[in-house]
Formats: structure tokens, sequence, C-alpha cells
């Protein structure tokens, strides 16, 4: 029989000026409660955020408050692959949904002077540091896509976008770049 | 041409840098910091349009962007070609080519003029009275002629290449209008902390501080004006104040979102390659500061839209800021203080004041010593009886008038005729917010009054005029603004109760300056037998009598007066005739300004770009355009595709030589008896998980879950809370608390909408939660009576009938790629779906479609799979079914758990009417030529030829060529259908009457022994 497990293809992208597509990862929704939560931060070792639209990064692991009972689970491939079962394991006894979605969205970067010019060309939220401080996090849209935003850094946003939308975004980037000016 | 007008000095021009340009193909030159206009102007070119209705010769009669009549195309080349263009808002660069509209043949000589003497037979509506017979001739004739003869300039006949960017852009305090007020606010504001944006219509931020003279220009904080404004700009931009020249704010719209739209090379000789033409911004502001200033107002009287006849204060602004002389002999017209000044302005400028006509009994004491002494006559209580000249006026008639009573008649040679009526206070974003405006009998206008947005306004647009004043009321208004947006606990929402606040009144200014803004509203007094069109709205062509007609005919509200004369309904929005038609109409009714209220000002402030509202959303970018993971493979293998909502699905795959129809039939063969691969990834997946998932599953879906066993699939039906079918999909149990839910293609959103709804306002209590799938997985449909074959080599799961029987799921690998493998079928065959993470997807349909070469395995798209599963009579939710069609309907009565206490729409499904044997039910259909193929979305007749009108009995909901069967087949919804077996209806199809007899909805293999294999 043919092995295909190193045969993974991502969408074909183009990323435009100050984008750039982020390596494969492993991730997970992990829907529930506090007490989800609360086991969740000590089966991972990693902050699972509390506070709405906050992230928690630990390294090569984040936690992504989306919703009041909804977290994105982020490990580069293979770190937070050992850590599931232990998950899923810690969770046995509380009600809860864990599903994995390392292969629904792709991540971008989108980084440099004018990251929040950019994306300020498609994203109605005020990117202002001070309404939009590093860490934070939500479900938005730029231009006509659903994303999930995140401030890693003064001039640094990651993109969480569902893989079929990865194309018409960053073709909407790069012709937003034109217009920064 | 020389620039024979240009006075040798002044204003904020460049005389060194000459740009050459063209209006209608002749050559003229100007310099750098002219708009045309003003560069017209300066050659002594008055002349620059014709108008709307009646093609009179039009000049300019303002400066700015309230100006009704010069609307000039400016042509790029083919495809930037801009029509009704202001010629005061457009910039003069090198080569500029304009071109003047509404004539023909020539601006000089223009046929249309005959209109002009025609005026008697066409007053104000009358293409209501005049085209009403033959009413067919409206469609054919009249309109198109009227249509043509109407409109100013011609539409772009090419798509615009240009690039339209967009922005979105938040700030504490967005100030509108960069004149005194603006600026005075916006450094107020950000003294005070406050993020603020400053935007302004004109090239330069300044607003009347650019217009302002030298012979007695105003002094602020010790500094000329001129000088005061260049420190305030370069002091705001160090106070990182975003500064938005060239920028209108067209649009007030709910929660303080207010549009504007920049214009970003339109001024450039040769714009940057890849550079946007214009960006729209969205600015969410917490708090407004509007400081859009005051309109000066015309004059009403006979002749009163010569070229040559124009605002006061254009005519200070032609002078004053484009150093151009706009006549050389004037005669001032004023209800107002302000003409004085544009009067000695020009006087000394070189120009020859013939006469002030004041309208007002006697001219304030002030200005009477300073005509006295520059020498220029003044008659008081004065009326324009008239104006003479073709192309350019070239006199004036002047009277005293009382009671109807003409004295003192006299005719004055002139080529320059200033008006000034008073101001008009610029209220029409505050209007647009939904603010409430209320006449103001001190500033005789109408002002603010009540708020709805968090808002202010500052300066003349709330009838502060005096200029030290507008200062203190613009920084004051910035101060208040910026302590509301940055206090303590604001967040970005309004306060409760915050709306709805009265504004307090500006306080009163001098009796001085009161008196020199209020002027006059309404026609000048006329003698009995007045002859000549005195214009209310330049732009519309609307006169005195056409208002006057309007109230003759029974009309009262203005509202019905502006539609019906369409006063105030052009692209100007009224900004030069609203007052005084309000005046006109108020004389002839007899009844007060304020009693007749006000129509509503609408967006936008001036006409906005299509392209700017399109932004980047065209061609590529118009929609996401969503793609599978096998996309690729597709293109690779000459698939065509169709769009299914934002998806692109391969709709079928022809080999060299084949047709859509061809190649259908070869592929639904193919899949009857060897084996089809076909893309199902688009399908939406919900995986709903937790203890209460079965509980959840029950209320929600028509069918049983609780006797689901894990490792088996069941069809399920979701309703809306109507009863009607919503959405449908093949549901696995993967474990006692996980199913794995499909969905239509299209429905996939809203459906996880509804159970995200659901369970958030109806079921808090119930431990599940929901996560989409759809993307995560790549899926595989492999169908056919071969597809085990296939894929038995490729799997390390047992795939025989016993291990996996049809409507089973398994999990396990494929190539070691982690796999869920259903055992599922929307074409009738033996049928597999795999299901894989989607980077994988398309290694493992090669690795498939490589497998399948042994078994006759043929790729197939959407259109296969539609015909297949119609012969099976499986419906599709939104073909099949249209909001209005029960499970019980559609023939799928046996997806209802009868025994459940309750689902989603259980309860309507019980409603009489919900039941009655006659509703329309899903039936087939057979052609009795069997070669005919029925329209989708025809009719279903009792009768052939029934006389109409007729009611038909039901439609075709799906029709196809069937290979398999040899013949068409459809589906059809029709009344009482399923009593009607063998029955004979006829369907009414291009080429006649088609007979078609009722058949079942399932036309082959009807007891399933293939599914089953």
């Amino acid at each position: 029989m043919r092995d295909l497990t190193q045969a993974r293809r991502g969408p074909l992208l183009k990323p435009g000026a100050l984008v750039k597509t982020l390596p494969p990862a492993t991730r997970f929704i992990l829907r529930g409660g506090p007490a989800v939560r609360a086991a969740a931060e000590q089966a991972l070792a990693l902050e699972v955020p509390a506070s709405p639209c906050r992230a928690a990064l630990d390294g090569e692991r984040a936690a992504l408050w989306l919703g009041p009972d909804e977290w994105l689970l982020l490990a580069s491939e293979g770190s937070a692959a050992s850590r599931a079962p232990a998950l899923s394991a810690a969770l046995q006894a509380l009600p809860h949904s864990l599903v994995d979605i390392s292969h629904r969205q792709i991540a971008l970067a989108v980084e440099g002077p004018a990251a929040e010019t950019l994306l300020a060309a498609g994203c109605p939220l005020d990117l202002d540091a001070r309404a939009f401080p590093i860490g934070m996090c939500t479900r938005t849209v730029l231009g006509k896509a659903e994303i999930v935003l995140w401030r890693t850094g003064t001039e640094a946003f990651r993109i969480e976008v569902w893989r079929s939308f990865a194309g018409y975004l960053c073709a909407f980037l790069a012709e937003a770049a034109h217009g920064i000016g | 041409m020389t620039q024979g007008f240009r006075t040798v000095s002044g204003g904020r021009i460049d005389r060194a840098r000459v740009l050459r340009f063209s209006f209608d193909g002749h050559a003229y030159a100007g310099v750098a910091g002219d708009t045309l206009a003003s560069a017209l102007l300066a050659n002594g070119v008055h002349l620059l349009g014709r108008s709307f209705k009646y093609h009179r010769p039009r000049g300019l009669l303002a400066a700015g962007s309230e100006e009704p009549s010069a609307l000039v195309a400016v042509r790029r080349d083919a495809a930037r070609y801009t029509p009704n263009l202001r010629a005061t808002q457009v910039e003069l660069y090198e080569g500029l080519e304009a071109h003047s509209q509404n004539r023909w043949p020539s601006l000089a000589l223009d046929f249309g003029a005959v209109n002009d003497l025609l005026s008697p037979f066409i007053p104000a509506g009358f293409y209501y009275k005049t085209f009403m017979w033959p009413r067919r001739a409206w469609r054919w004739l009249y309109e198109p002629r009227i249509r043509a003869a109407a409109g100013l300039g011609r539409a772009p006949t090419q798509p615009d290449p240009d690039r339209y960017a967009s922005r979105y852009a938040h700030c504490d305090v967005l100030v509108v209008g960069a004149g005194p007020a603006g600026l005075a606010a916006a450094a107020a504001a950000v003294g005070a902390g406050a993020r603020v944006i400053l935007c302004d219509e004109q090239n330069e931020l300044g607003g009347s501080l650019l217009s302002d003279s030298s012979r007695a220009a105003p002094v602020i904080d010790g500094r000329p004006a001129a000088r005061w404004l260049d420190d305030t700009l370069a002091d705001l931009a160090a106070r990182q104040v975003t500064l938005l020249p060239r920028t209108t704010a067209f649009g007030y719209f709910p929660h303080n979102l207010v549009a504007l739209n920049e214009r970003l090379t339109d001024h450039l000789a040769i714009p940057a390659a890849l550079a946007p033409r214009e960006r729209q911004w969205q600015v969410r502001a917490r708090e407004v500061v509007l400081a859009t200033g005051a309109i000066e107002r015309p004059l009403v009287f006979p002749g009163n839209d010569r070229p040559g006849i124009m605002l006061a204060a254009a005519a200070r602004t032609w002078l004053n800021r484009y150093g151009v002389l706009p006549g050389t002999r004037a005669v001032v017209v004023t209800a107002s203080d302000a003409a004085y000044e544009a009067a000695l302005d020009l006087q000394q400028a070189g120009l020859a004041i013939a006469m002030i006509a004041e309208v007002r009994d006697a001219v304030p004491a002030g200005l009477a010593d300073l005509t006295r002494a520059a020498g220029i006559p003044v008659l008081t209580g004065a009326t324009v009886l008239g104006t003479s000249g073709r192309r350019r006026v070239q006199a004036i008639r002047l009277a005293r008038i009382r009671h109807g009573a003409v004295s003192e008649p006299k005719t004055l040679r002139c080529d320059l005729v200033l008006m000034s009526g008073g101001f008009t206070p610029s209220v029409h974003l505050f209007s647009q917010s939904r603010g409430t405006l209320a006449w103001d009998d001190a500033v005789q206008a109408f002002l603010p009054a009540v708020l709805a947005e968090r808002a202010r306004s500052a300066g003349a647009c709330r009838g502060v005029f005096e200029l030290a004043r507008v200062r203190s009321d613009g920084a004051a208004a910035g101060a208040a603004a910026a302590r509301e947006a940055t206090a303590p606990g604001r967040e970005g929402v309004c306060p409760a109760g915050a709306l709805g606040r009265s504004v307090a009144a500006a306080a009163a200014g001098s009796a001085e300056e009161l008196a020199g803004a209020r002027g006059f509203a309404g026609a000048l007094p006329q003698p009995q037998r007045a002859r000549g069109k005195a214009f209310v709205d330049w732009q519309n062509d609307v006169t005195t009598r056409d208002l006057a007609l309007a109230t003759r005919e029974g009309f009262r509200s203005i509202e019905h007066i502006k539609r019906y004369t369409t006063t105030g309904m052009a692209t100007d929005q009224g900004k030069t005739s609203n007052l005084n038609a309000l005046g006109v109409v108020s004389g002839t009714l007899g009844k007060a300004i304020p009693d007749m209220g006000l129509t509503t000002f609408r967006m936008p402030y001036t006409p906005v770009t299509f392209g700017s509202f399109a932004g980047s959303a065209r061609g590529d970018l118009f929609d996401p355009v969503r793609t599978t993971p096998m996309h690729s493979w597709a293109v690779k293998n000459g698939a065509v595709f169709e769009d299914v909502g934002l998806w692109k699905r391969a709709r079928h795959f022809p080999c060299p030589g084949e047709d859509l129809h061809r190649a259908v039939n070869r592929e639904c063969l193919t899949v009857r008896n060897a084996c089809g691969i076909f893309d199902a990834s688009t399908l939406g997946k919900i995986e709903v998980v937790g203890k209460d998932a079965v509980t959840f599953m029950n209320r929600l879906y028509t069918n049983a879950w609780s006797s689901l066993a894990v490792g088996r699939c069941r069809y399920g039906v979701l309703l809306r809370d109507d009863g009607f079918v919503y959405d449908d999909g093949v549901v696995a149990r993967m474990a006692e608390d996980r199913f794995h839910v499909t969905t239509t293609t299209g429905g996939a959103p809203r459906v996880l909408a509804l159970m995200e709804d659901y369970l958030q306002t109806e079921w808090p209590d119930l431990g599940v939660w929901l996560t989409s799938t759809t993307e995560q997985w790549a899926v595989i449909a492999v169908q056919g009576p071969t597809a085990r074959p296939v894929l038995e080599s490729l799997v390390d799961i047992d795939m025989s009938a016993a291990a996996m029987p049809h409507m089973s799921v398994a999990v396990g690998h494929i190539c070691g790629v982690p796999m869920r493998l259903f055992r599922v079928s929307f074409s009738g065959e033996l049928g597999f779906e795999v299901n894989v993470p989607a980077d994988f997807g398309a290694a493992v349909w090669e690795a498939i479609s490589e497998a399948g070469q042994a078994h006759g395995i043929t790729p197939y798209g959407t259109e296969t799979m539609h015909v297949l599963r119609a012969e099976k009579g499986y419906i599709i939710v939104g073909q099949d079914t249209d909001g209005t069609v029960t499970p019980e309907d559609a023939g799928l009565g046996w997806a209802i758990g009868k025994n459940k206490p309750d689902f989603l729409g259980k309860r309507s499904l019980q409603r009489p009417a919900m039941t009655s044997a006659d509703r329309r039910q899903l039936v087939g259909l057979l052609t009795v030529d069997p070669a005919t193929v029925l329209d989708e979305g025809a009719q279903v007749m009792l009768e052939p030829a029934a006389p109409v009108p007729t009611r038909p009995i039901g439609h075709v909901t799906s029709s196809y060529y069937s290979a398999t069967l040899g013949r068409s087949i459809a589906l059809a919804l029709i009344g009482g259908g399923r009593s009607r077996s063998g029955q004979t209806l006829y369907v009414p199809m291009p080429q006649g009457d088609v007979p078609v007899q009722v058949a079942s909805p399932v036309f082959y293999d009807p007891k399933g022994e293939r599914l089953n294999a």
C-alpha cells in the first residue's frame, strides 16, 4: 500500500507585500465551561485565557479565546500532537467538545510598519494598539472573508482563515497594498 | 490665448508654473493652483455649459462644490472619461482635456436651445400630462426621447481601468470642514489628547481663509490669517492629526459612521501607474464636529442665470484666491453685507463697480461710509427687472419697487453681476444624521436643533458668522468633543440618554453680524406682468413660474412641490436653491417658512464615483472564489466548472469533442456500470459533540436519533419552525456523544447558525457544542458497482458488505492517511465517501484515481451527480423544495420520527393546511415523447391549451435526459400529485403543450438492490 503521510498539499497562495504564509500547524477547537478551561490549562501547561479576545502564547503553542465557551488551540506541528491525548484524558470526565481542525484553516502573518494600515483596508475594527493591543485576538472580517485576527507584535498580526478563502485573502491584501500610501 | 483677466499678484497660485489645457478643443493656459473654472475665467471664458432642460447658456454661479451649472467632462483617455464634474472642483494639470456637455453641435450654437422658446409648452410636470396617449408609446417613443433629451454628461463606455482603495478608520473626534471653525476644533481636540481626523473637500485646508483679501486681511493670534493657517496646519500634522484634503464627507450613517471620499490622483497630470484614484473611508468616530460652513444664496430675479451673473463670495474667491478678475464692469445686487466686501475688493483690483443695488431699504451705516468713500453709487429698496446678453450678461435693468409699483427704472451696462441673498448654513450632514432642524428667527435660517448622534456643529453651519466667534465656537466644540470622547469609562458605544439632546442655540451675535448674514429668501419683488425666467434651481432648470404652477395645481406640502417641480432634486442637493424655493412657495401660499418645513437632505453631499463604492470588489475580488483541495487536479483534467455559492465545482469532465450532454451521458453510464469518482468536499460538515448531543439532534432534526448505533449513518431532515424543509444530509454517529453531520453545500453556514442560535437562546442547558469541519475534510465520493475493489487495495478497513453495510461509517487509514470512510450513496449505486484531512485530499484523490484505472473509473461532475440522484428520486433542497415544502410533500414522511415528543417544526406540521390532500407533492413526470426534455420551472396544467387565465397545478423542479433509462425524466411538485399516478397532464413549452404522465419519482432500481450490493 502506498504511504501518502508525507503528501500534504496546502492551498496555492501568492501573498503580496507585507504578507507571508506560515507553516502548517496543529489546531483544535476546544469548547466547554469554566471547568474545562481550567482542566485544559493544567493538562497543556499553557494559559487558556478566561478574558474575552485574549490569546496566550508560550513558545510554539498558543490558546486563543474565541467565545465564552470556545478556544482555538494552536501548536506547531508535532509539539501539540503529543499533548492532545493528555488533553483528551484530562477532559474525560467533563462535558466538552474537542475537535481537530488542523487542516480547516491556514495562517498568514502580516508584518511591518504598515501592517495596521494594510489590514484597515478590509477590517472594520479599530486596530490602533490602544484598542487592539498585543495579545488581542478576535473573529472578524477582512474584505469578504471571515478571519481570526491576532496581534502578535507591535507591527505584527497573525491571520487564521479557512483554507478555501486563503486565495481570496492573499489577493485582497496584495491589491490593498497598492492603496496604503 | 493669454490670461487677460489674471491679476499681476496675489492669490494662492504660482504664476511661474504655466499649465496648458484645452476646453472643447480650444487651447488655453492657466497656472498651478488654478481650477478649471478659475483658469477659464482668467482667459475670459464665461460660457461653460448648457442647462438641463432649456439648454440656456450657463457660466459659473459659485466657486465651490455648490456650483450647480458649470458641469464639465474631463477626459484622460478613452476609458477615463468623467462626466458631470463641477468645473470649480477640477484642479488644473498640464494637458487637462475638458469638454462642455448637453449641447449639440457646439456650446455656442446649441439646437437644444429651442426648448427655451418652447418653454411655455413644457412647464413642470409636463411629461406627466403630455405623453399619456397612446400608453404603449411611453416605452418605445416618449421615455427614450425624453431620456435622450434630458441629462447632462454621457456615461463612459469602457470599463473603469482605475484602482480604488478603501479604509476603515476610528477616531475620538472627526472634524468635517477645515475652515476657521474646523481648524480651531481640531486643534482643541488634539490638545485635549484626542485622536483626531480632519477632512475637507477642497484641495487646500483653510476654508473661507483661503479667499480672504489682502485689502482687509484678518489677523489671528497676532499673525496674518494666511500665516496663521500655515502654522496651524503644521502644528496639527506634528501632533498626529490625520489631515485629509480633497476629501468629502458625503454620508452620515447611524452610530457616528461617516463616509469620506478622498480624491487621490485626479489632480495629477501623470498619476503613478498603480496608485488608486480614490479612497473611500468609513470613519467610526466617538464624536463628530461638523464645521461645514455656509453657502451664499443667489437672488431670484428674471434672467438671473446668464453667464457673468454669480455669487458675490464666488467673485471674491476668484480674485483673492486665484488672482482672476471675473469681469470688467460689475453691478452688485445684494440683501446682505458680504457683497460689499466683494465690491470693495474688486474695485481695488481695478474692476469698475457700476452700482450696488441694495434690496434692503437702507444700507448699514458702516458700509454706507465705505461705499461713499469708494465712490460706488448705491440704490436702496432695489429690485432687478431683468438682464440681457446671450452668452454673457451685457446689461441689467434695476428699479425701485413698492407694492408692485415700479419707480426709477434704469438699465446699466455690465459684464458681471454679483448677487448675495445672505448665507444658508450647510446642515446637510447634520440632517443626514437624523438630527432635526429648527427655524431660527435671529439668523433667518434652519439650524441644528435636536441631536440624533454624538455630534456637534460649530461655526457658520450653526449660524455663527463673525470670525473671532467662529473660532471660539470651533474651539469650544473641539474641546467638548474630546472631553466626551475620552471620558473615563467611555467605550465606543453611545452612553444611554445621550441622544435626543437639544442643542443650545449659539449665543446671538451682534445685530450687525446677524443682519449681515440674514439676507433674503424667495423671489425679488416684481411688477404684475413680469417677463423672463427667474431661476430658483439652476441645475434642474426650475423657475418661480414652475413653483407657482405647482401651488395653483393644488400642491401644498413642500415635499410634494419638490417632487412635482424637481426643485432641489438635482445632484447639487439644492445647495443654492432649497431656501429660495421655500421662500417663493411661502410667498405664494402666504405661509411662513418655518411652517412649511424643510425637505430631507440625502447622501451623497456631492456625487461619488461608482468605483469608490466598489473599491477592490470587482473581477476576481468581487467575491471570494472558494476551491477544494482537488481543484488543481480538476483543472488539469479539463473540468468545466460551475459556481455553487462561492464555490467552483467541476460540472463535467468532457473528453475531447464532447459537449455537456455527451459528457454527462458517458459519466452517468460509467457510474452505473463501473465506477465514478466525485469531489464532494464542498458539502457542509458540522461536528456535534457533547453528552447531550443525541438530545440536541432529536430536538433539531425530524429523525429519531436515539436508535442510531455508533458506526451507523442516517439521512436527516431539518425543518424550520414553520415545518418546511430547510436542509438535509447524512448524519453519522461517530461515538455516543459525537455526530458527524453533513449539510448541503449552500446550507452549511445557515445550518450552523441555526444550530448555534437554538443552543444559545433556547437550550443553553444542553451540554453539546458545535464545530464546523467543512474545510477540515476533503471528501472523495467513489460510486458504482466496482467502487469496493477500487478502494479495498488502499484502505486498512474491512469493506465487505457484512462489515460495512449501506449507511455505515468506519475510521481507519487510506494510504496511511487518517480517514473517515462512509458507505453512503447519492447515486443509487454501491458507494463510499472517503473523508481525509484536507491537505491530503489531492494525493489521496490521485491514488484512488490511479487504483480505479483497472476498474473503469471516471471522474464526474455535479451535472452527472444531479442526473444520477434524479433517476433515484433523491431531492435537492432548494431545487426540488422552495421553502413551502413539508417532508410529506417531498415524499420524506418516512424520515419523521413518529414517536418523538417534539422536534423543530413538529407543531407546524400538525396544522390542517399542512396535511391537506391537495398539497403539492413530489412526483415523477414522464413525457409521452421520451426524447422531449422539459424545461425546469415549467408550469404543469390539467388541460391542454387551457384558456388564459388559468391556474397551473404544479411545476417542474428537475428535468434531465437519462442515458441509463434512454429517455427523459422529470421531478415535479403537483397538487395532490401522488393521487394522480398515471394521469396525463400538460406542460406548456415554447413548442406547445407537452403531454406528460404522472409516475413515481423513483425511476431507477426502485427496490434499492444496487445500493445494498
